[in-house]
């Protein structure tokens, strides 16, 4: 049905949006990793970038990484819950008001996050209030969580919804019938869901944990409104190079280091997609 | 005897399962309340636990013209329309192509709109702003509605690629058959079918150009000031009360969409995204 010769008026009713992923994506990702060894003082191309960028922000590299690994954990393991409970929870009222529930962070803009949990997470915010109220808090005690813990838990949050819905619409297409057979021979519902549902959705898992790792990679905004000062993480500190010292080596020089994180990530889901087709097959 | 002690396990179970529900709905509301509080708070100070004085003060603030909230509204929905209007123009006919699964190397163009998606966007937009600066388009609404344009691509092109995905094909060729041309066919049968889709990818899109902030960072500062980028504004001088109003702003759209986001994108059409 489909001619041989539509291929070229199709390839032309995709060139419009190809252009743009060139020009506005792939040429300025272009630019940006090869310039991180450009040395502008002496044009010449090498490692000072790196080397500058690693003496100035070696802290701030590992900082951000441990923040990173901690949201995307907390986030699967979460996720999983949820996903979990919705998918074998037997309580019909408690399931469709967690199916409400779980969804409202989903499309709300990391910026507003970001300023919800600054007052919410602050010395005087309502966390701190409600834990003095309830008698948990020590007044004297109380202390604002605006650190690496406050991104965390903002990153958490926003990523939820998100991951939660990947991979609790995985686990309802899921054939039922072994994890009813596991739990008619007497199987758990937390052994159901480690040794029989949770197999089954790694790869869904491996997406929902990747797209959140690079969204919260690319979050300028949250480490800007939770963090004040230093130690902070790589996505400021490439904002503070550009604009108060135009120095665009070392601030791709940190993108390129970004870059690699979400490289690292993604080879991970393709020796995972590509060990799992030669298994079928 | 044995009744009560099957009973016991379950009444701790439900109780379990009431107190982490619970936990759950004060994690996610939690944050929300809070905010709405400081939109009415005038006066509110440590370690007092309810504002000392509520009122809609700052209300008549926000939107008094010296303080730019408005203008930055405004300035947000221009981008968002002029961002919606680029995307549908490159998505329809991408979306079009992209949905016939016969298409060779069709995995490999979808997968070259998700790109943007896949590595960290700072690296990419402030050298954006580089190329922009030597073209006269840094602090230009054409330049940041570019940025936002790129952001969004690929759910415009996915969505728009799953709405052709589910026209009914025997329509299209019925109408071939009775002599229409193809671009009779496509604007007779096959847009009209996708519309609902469509639209779901232009609100989609609407709400990422609203709601985007490092491309407007790099590219849009000083000359182009959008929502977002007022509301860091307000946070960092330590204004929670604008701060907070403006994030409301921000907030009505994204939530009416999450909660009829399916009224939008029919379950046949949300199946075939991404595939």
């Amino acid at each position: 049905m489909q001619k041989r010769s539509s291929y070229p008026l199709a390839l032309l009713l995709l060139s419009p949006a190809l252009l743009m992923v060139g020009l506005l994506f792939i040429y300025p990702l272009g630019y940006s990793l090869s310039y991180a060894f450009r040395n502008e003082k002496s044009a010449t191309w090498d490692l000072s970038n790196f080397e500058k960028a690693f003496s100035l922000y070696g802290n701030d590299i590992v900082y951000t990484l441990v923040i990173l690994v901690m949201a995307t954990t907390l986030t699967g393991l979460f996720a999983l819950a949820i996903g979990g409970y919705l998918t074998l929870g037997e309580n019909k009222r408690a399931v469709s008001f967690l199916r409400w529930l779980y969804r409202w962070p989903l499309f709300i803009p990391m910026v507003v996050a970001g300023q919800l949990m600054r007052t919410f997470l602050a010395k005087n915010g309502m966390l701190n209030n409600a834990l003095m109220s309830l008698g948990i808090l020590d007044p004297i005690n109380a202390m604002s969580m605006l650190d690496w813990r406050g991104v965390v838990i903002t990153f958490v949050w926003k990523q939820l919804p998100f991951a939660a819905l990947l991979i609790s619409g995985a686990m309802a297409s899921m054939d039922r019938s072994m994890i009813e057979a596991a739990r008619n021979l007497g199987a758990s519902r937390l052994r159901a869901l480690v040794e029989i549902v949770i197999p089954q959705i790694k790869a869904t898992l491996l997406v929902a944990l990747i797209l959140s790792f690079v969204t919260m990679l690319s979050a300028l905004s949250v480490p800007m409104m939770i963090i004040a000062g230093s130690p902070t993480m790589i996505t400021v500190d490439m904002a503070w190079r550009v604009n108060s010292y135009g120095d665009y080596g070392v601030a791709n020089a940190l993108g390129f280091i970004s870059c690699a994180m979400s490289g690292v990530v993604a080879w991970f889901y393709l020796r995972h997609s590509v060990r799992e087709q030669t298994a079928t097959r | 005897m044995s009744a009560l002690t099957q009973r016991l396990p379950k009444l701790g179970g439900a109780i379990l399962r009431s107190v982490l529900i619970g936990l759950l709905a004060v994690a996610i509301f939690g944050p929300l309340l809070n905010m709405l509080i400081w939109t009415v708070a005038e006066a509110w100070y440590f370690p007092a636990k309810l504002p000392i004085r509520w009122g809609f003060q700052f209300w008549h603030r926000v939107f008094r013209p010296e303080a730019g909230a408005m203008a930055a509204l405004w300035t947000s929905i221009i981008i968002a329309l002029m961002t919606v209007a680029l995307s549908l123009l490159v998505s329809i006919p991408a979306g079009y192509a992209l949905s016939r699964r016969t298409l060779p190397l069709r995995g490999v163009f979808l997968l070259i709109f998700l790109l943007p998606q896949a590595f960290p966007a700072i690296a990419v937009h402030m050298n954006i702003a580089r190329i922009f600066y030597g073209l006269g388009l840094n602090g230009t609404l054409w330049g940041v509605m570019l940025v936002h344009a790129i952001q969004g691509l690929v759910f415009s092109v996915w969505i728009a690629s799953a709405a052709f995905a589910s026209v009914d094909s025997e329509q299209v060729e019925a109408a071939r058959n009775l002599g229409a041309t193809p671009w009779r066919a496509f604007v007779s049968v096959s847009l009209p079918q996708a519309a609902p889709g469509l639209m779901a990818s232009a609100i989609f899109v609407f709400l990422i150009s609203l709601d985007e902030f490092s491309g407007t960072f790099f590219v849009g500062v000083p000359e182009v000031r959008t929502l977002p980028l007022t509301m860091l504004n307000a946070a960092l001088e330590g204004n929670y009360q604008i701060a907070s109003i403006t994030a409301l702003l921000l907030l009505v759209p994204s939530i009416a969409f999450m909660l009829f986001v399916e009224k939008f994108l029919k379950a046949d059409v949300l199946a075939k995204v991404g595939t």
